[in-house]
C-alpha cells in the first residue's frame, strides 16, 4: 500500500538517515520508534508529503508522492492522507463542525454535513458539533483531530505522537480509536512515538535509534 | 465553508481588533466622503446657478461679494447703481440681454428680489400654483419659501428692510402672493420675486413716512416692466445690479474693462469669481483631505500590524490548512481576503457615517438648504474611494499573506 524506495532524509545537515526499502500493506500498522530528535517526525512528514526528502521515492498505491507538483501533492494529501498530531491543532475561530467542513473544502471534496456528523458520532462527539473548539477538553480536541483525519476516508493515517500529551486513560482511548477506525476504513496506520504505553500494541516496528 | 466564510470567522474571532481597525478606516473614509459630497454639491449648485450669466454689473466693491450677493443671494449687496447708467450700458452691441435686479428687503429671512420674468426664464422656472407677478406689490414665491413660511396665493405680508430677519418692517405697503414657483433646485426656490417698481414703491412709502418728504417720489408711469427690460424711473432711480449675457465671446474681453474703467459701476464674471472662491477654499479642503488620508494610512498600518501579529499565532492554523490540502495560493488569498473584509467593512461604515454627517450638518445649518446640500445623494467619485479602501486592504494584507504563502508546514508542525 505504501512503499519506500531508497529514501534519504535528514533532520539536520550532519545526520542523514536512509531507508533502502520498506512496505506497509493495506490495513497494516507500523510504529516508528525513536528518541526525540531521532528523525521520526521528519520521516512522518516525508510520508505525508509535507517535506521533500533528499532522495528516493515514496509510493502510496501507484502514486509517486514527490512526482506530483506542490499543489497536486497538497490536494492528494487532503484527499488520501489523514494526519493526527501531538497537539490538537484545530482552527479555534471555528466550531467543531466547521473545522470538519473546512477539511472537506480544502481537500476539494464535497462538503457533506451528514458525513461530518457521522464521523463525530463514531468518535462520541455527536453532541459537540456546534461547540467552539476552545470549549472542548484536551482529550475531546484530540478526538476531533482524529475525526478530521478520518473524514475523507483516507488510505493512510499518519499520527505523530498522538498520545504524548494525554493521560493513560485518554492515551488508550486514542490508540484504540485509531486502530478501530483504521480497520473500518481499511487504511494503513503509521504512528511515530516514543511513548512506551503504545509500544506493545503494534507488531510492525521501525526503530530509528538503532544505528 | 469557503475561503470567504473562513476569513470572516477570523475577522469575527477578534472583535476588538476588528472594531478598532474598522473604526479607524471608517473615520478616514467618512471625512473624505464629507468633503467630496460638500465640494461636489457646492460646485454643482454654484455652477447651475451661474448658468446663463456671463457678467454681473453692480456697484463698486468686492467682485466676489457682487457675485455672491446677486447670483447666489448669500452675501450682502455692494450698493446700488443708477438706473440710467445701467440702461445706457445695455445699448452696447456686445450685450445680448440684461436682467435688472433690485435687492434690499426680506421677509422672514427670505430675500425679496425686484426683477422681470426673464429672471425666472433664466432658471427655467415655472409657476406651480397661481401665476407670475404682474402688478405692483404682487409677488411670486420660490418653492422653498412657500413651504417654509406656509404661504399660498392670496396671502399678504409686510416686507422688512435689509437682508436679515430682525430689521425694520415696512408696515405701509403689504405684498400680495399671486403664485408659487415649482421647485427647480436653483436660487429661485429661496427667493420672493416681484417687479422692481414694487421694491421702489415700498421704499418710497417708508421715506415718506419717516421724512415726510415727497422728493424721492418716483411714481411708476405706464405699464410696469414685469416681463422683460427695464422699468421707467426718474433720474434718482436705482437698481442693485444687472445680469448680463454676451452676444459674442468678444464681450468677455471688452466689456469688463470698459465698465470698470469708464463707469461708476463694477463688472464681475461669475465663472472667474467662483473659481477664485474654490481655490481659496481649496487650501482648507486640501488640508482636511490630507488629514483624512493620513488616517487611512494609519488604518492600513493598523490592519497590517494586527494581521502580522495574528499570523504568529496562526502559523499552526495555516500549516494545518496546508496539511488538509490547501494550496499556497489559497492561503495567500485567505489572508488577503481578511484585509479586504476589514477595510470593506470600514468603507461601508464610513459611507454611512459620511452621508449621515452631511445630512445632519445640512439639517443643522439653514443656509445649506439654500445652497442645496444633502447627504442623500451618491457622487460618482465615491466608487473611487471605495476602491481605494479595498486597495488599502490588499496592500496591508500583502506582506502577511506572503508570509502565509511561504509557511514551511513541516517546520511549523515539528515545533510542537
Amino acid at each position: 500500500m505504501i512503499s519506500i524506495d531508497d529514501l534519504h532524509f535528514g533532520y539536520s545537515e550532519q545526520k542523514i538517515l536512509s531507508i533502502p526499502q520498506l512496505e506497509v500493506k493495506e490495513s497494516d500498522h507500523l510504529l516508528i520508534l525513536g528518541k526525540s530528535g531521532s528523525g521520526k517526525t521528519t520521516l512522518l512528514h516525508i510520508l505525508g508529503g509535507l517535506l521533500s526528502p533528499k532522495g528516493g521515492k515514496v509510493l502510496i498505491g501507484e502514486t509517486d508522492l514527490y512526482g506530483l507538483s506542490g499543489t497536486q501533492r497538497d490536494k492528494y494529501r487532503g484527499q488520501n492522507i489523514g494526519l493526527v498530531f501531538q497537539k490538537a491543532h484545530l482552527i479555534t475561530a471555528l466550531t467543531v463542525q466547521e473545522n470538519l467542513l473546512l477539511a472537506q473544502y480544502l481537500s476539494g471534496t464535497a462538503q457533506d454535513k451528514g458525513r461530518t456528523l457521522e464521523v463525530l458520532k463514531e468518535l462520541n462527539l455527536g453532541d459537540k458539533a456546534n461547540k467552539k473548539v476552545r470549549k472542548l477538553s484536551q482529550g475531546e480536541q484530540q478526538r476531533v483531530t482524529i475525526a478530521r483525519a478520518l473524514l475523507n476516508r483516507p488510505r493512510l493515517i499518519l499520527a505523530d505522537e498522538p498520545t504524548a500529551s494525554l493521560d493513560d486513560d485518554n492515551a488508550k482511548i486514542v490508540i484504540d480509536m485509531l486502530k478501530e477506525q483504521a480497520a473500518r476504513y481499511k487504511a494503513s496506520l503509521i504512528i511515530a512515538t516514543h511513548d512506551q504505553r503504545v509500544k506493545d500494541q503494534f507488531e510492525l516496528q521501525l526503530n530509528l535509534d538503532t544505528p | 465553508m469557503n475561503l470567504f466564510s473562513l476569513s470572516w470567522s477570523y475577522v469575527k474571532d477578534k472583535p476588538l481588533n476588528t472594531v478598532l481597525n474598522v473604526l479607524l478606516m471608517s473615520l478616514g473614509i467618512a471625512i473624505i466622503l464629507v468633503l467630496l459630497l460638500l465640494n461636489t454639491q457646492l460646485e454643482e449648485n454654484l455652477g447651475k446657478n451661474k448658468r446663463g450669466v456671463d457678467l454681473v454689473v453692480g456697484a463698486k466693491g468686492s467682485p466676489l461679494q457682487l457675485i455672491l450677493a446677486n447670483v447666489y443671494h448669500i452675501d450682502f449687496p455692494t450698493g446700488n447703481i443708477k438706473l440710467d447708467e445701467a440702461k445706457t450700458l445695455t445699448r452696447n452691441r456686445l450685450i445680448k440681454s440684461a436682467i435688472p435686479l433690485a435687492l434690499g428687503d426680506n421677509y422672514r429671512g427670505f430675500r425679496i428680489v425686484g426683477t422681470n420674468h426673464d429672471y425666472v426664464k433664466l432658471y427655467s422656472g415655472e409657476a406651480e400654483e397661481g401665476r407670475l407677478w404682474k402688478n405692483n406689490l404682487e409677488v411670486t414665491l420660490g418653492a422653498n419659501v412657500a413651504k417654509r413660511l406656509d404661504l399660498k396665493p392670496g396671502d399678504e405680508f409686510f416686507g422688512a428692510h435689509g437682508m436679515s430677519v430682525a430689521d425694520l418692517t415696512h408696515e405701509e405697503a403689504s405684498y400680495k402672493v399671486v403664485g408659487v414657483l415649482k421647485s427647480g433646485n436653483s436660487v429661485l426656490d429661496n427667493l420672493i420675486l416681484t417687479n422692481i417698481e414694487s421694491v421702489w414703491a415700498v421704499h418710497d412709502h417708508e421715506e415718506e413716512g419717516e421724512e415726510h418728504e415727497g422728493e424721492h417720489d418716483h411714481e411708476t408711469e405706464g405699464e410696469p416692466a414685469y416681463e422683460t427690460g427695464f422699468p421707467e424711473g426718474d433720474e434718482d432711480a436705482e437698481i442693485t445690479s444687472m445680469l448680463i449675457q454676451f452676444r459674442s465671446p468678444m464681450g468677455a474681453i471688452q466689456l469688463p474693462r470698459m465698465i470698470n474703467a469708464n463707469t461708476n459701476m463694477q463688472a464681475a464674471s461669475p465663472a472667474f469669481e467662483t473659481q477664485r472662491l474654490f481655490s481659496l477654499m481649496g487650501i482648507g479642503v486640501n488640508m482636511i483631505k490630507s488629514f483624512a488620508y493620513i488616517i487611512i494610512v494609519i488604518a492600513g498600518l493598523s490592519i497590517f500590524i494586527s494581521l502580522y501579529n495574528a499570523l504568529k499565532d496562526r502559523k499552526y492554523d495555516l500549516a494545518i490548512m496546508r496539511s488538509l490540502g490547501a494550496s499556497r495560493g489559497k492561503l495567500f488569498v485567505h489572508v488577503v481576503l481578511e484585509g479586504i473584509l476589514i477595510t470593506f467593512l470600514g468603507a461601508l461604515l464610513g459611507f454611512v457615517l459620511g452621508h449621515a454627517l452631511v445630512e445632519v450638518l445640512a439639517g443643522y445649518y439653514e443656509k445649506s438648504e439654500e445652497v442645496g446640500i444633502t447627504g442623500l445623494v451618491f457622487v460618482n467619485q465615491e466608487w473611487i474611494v471605495l476602491l481605494l479602501s479595498i486597495g488599502v486592504g490588499i496592500l496591508s494584507a500583502l506582506l502577511p499573506a506572503l508570509n502565509a504563502y511561504r509557511t514551511d508546514i513541516s517546520k511549523v508542525l515539528a515545533q510542537d
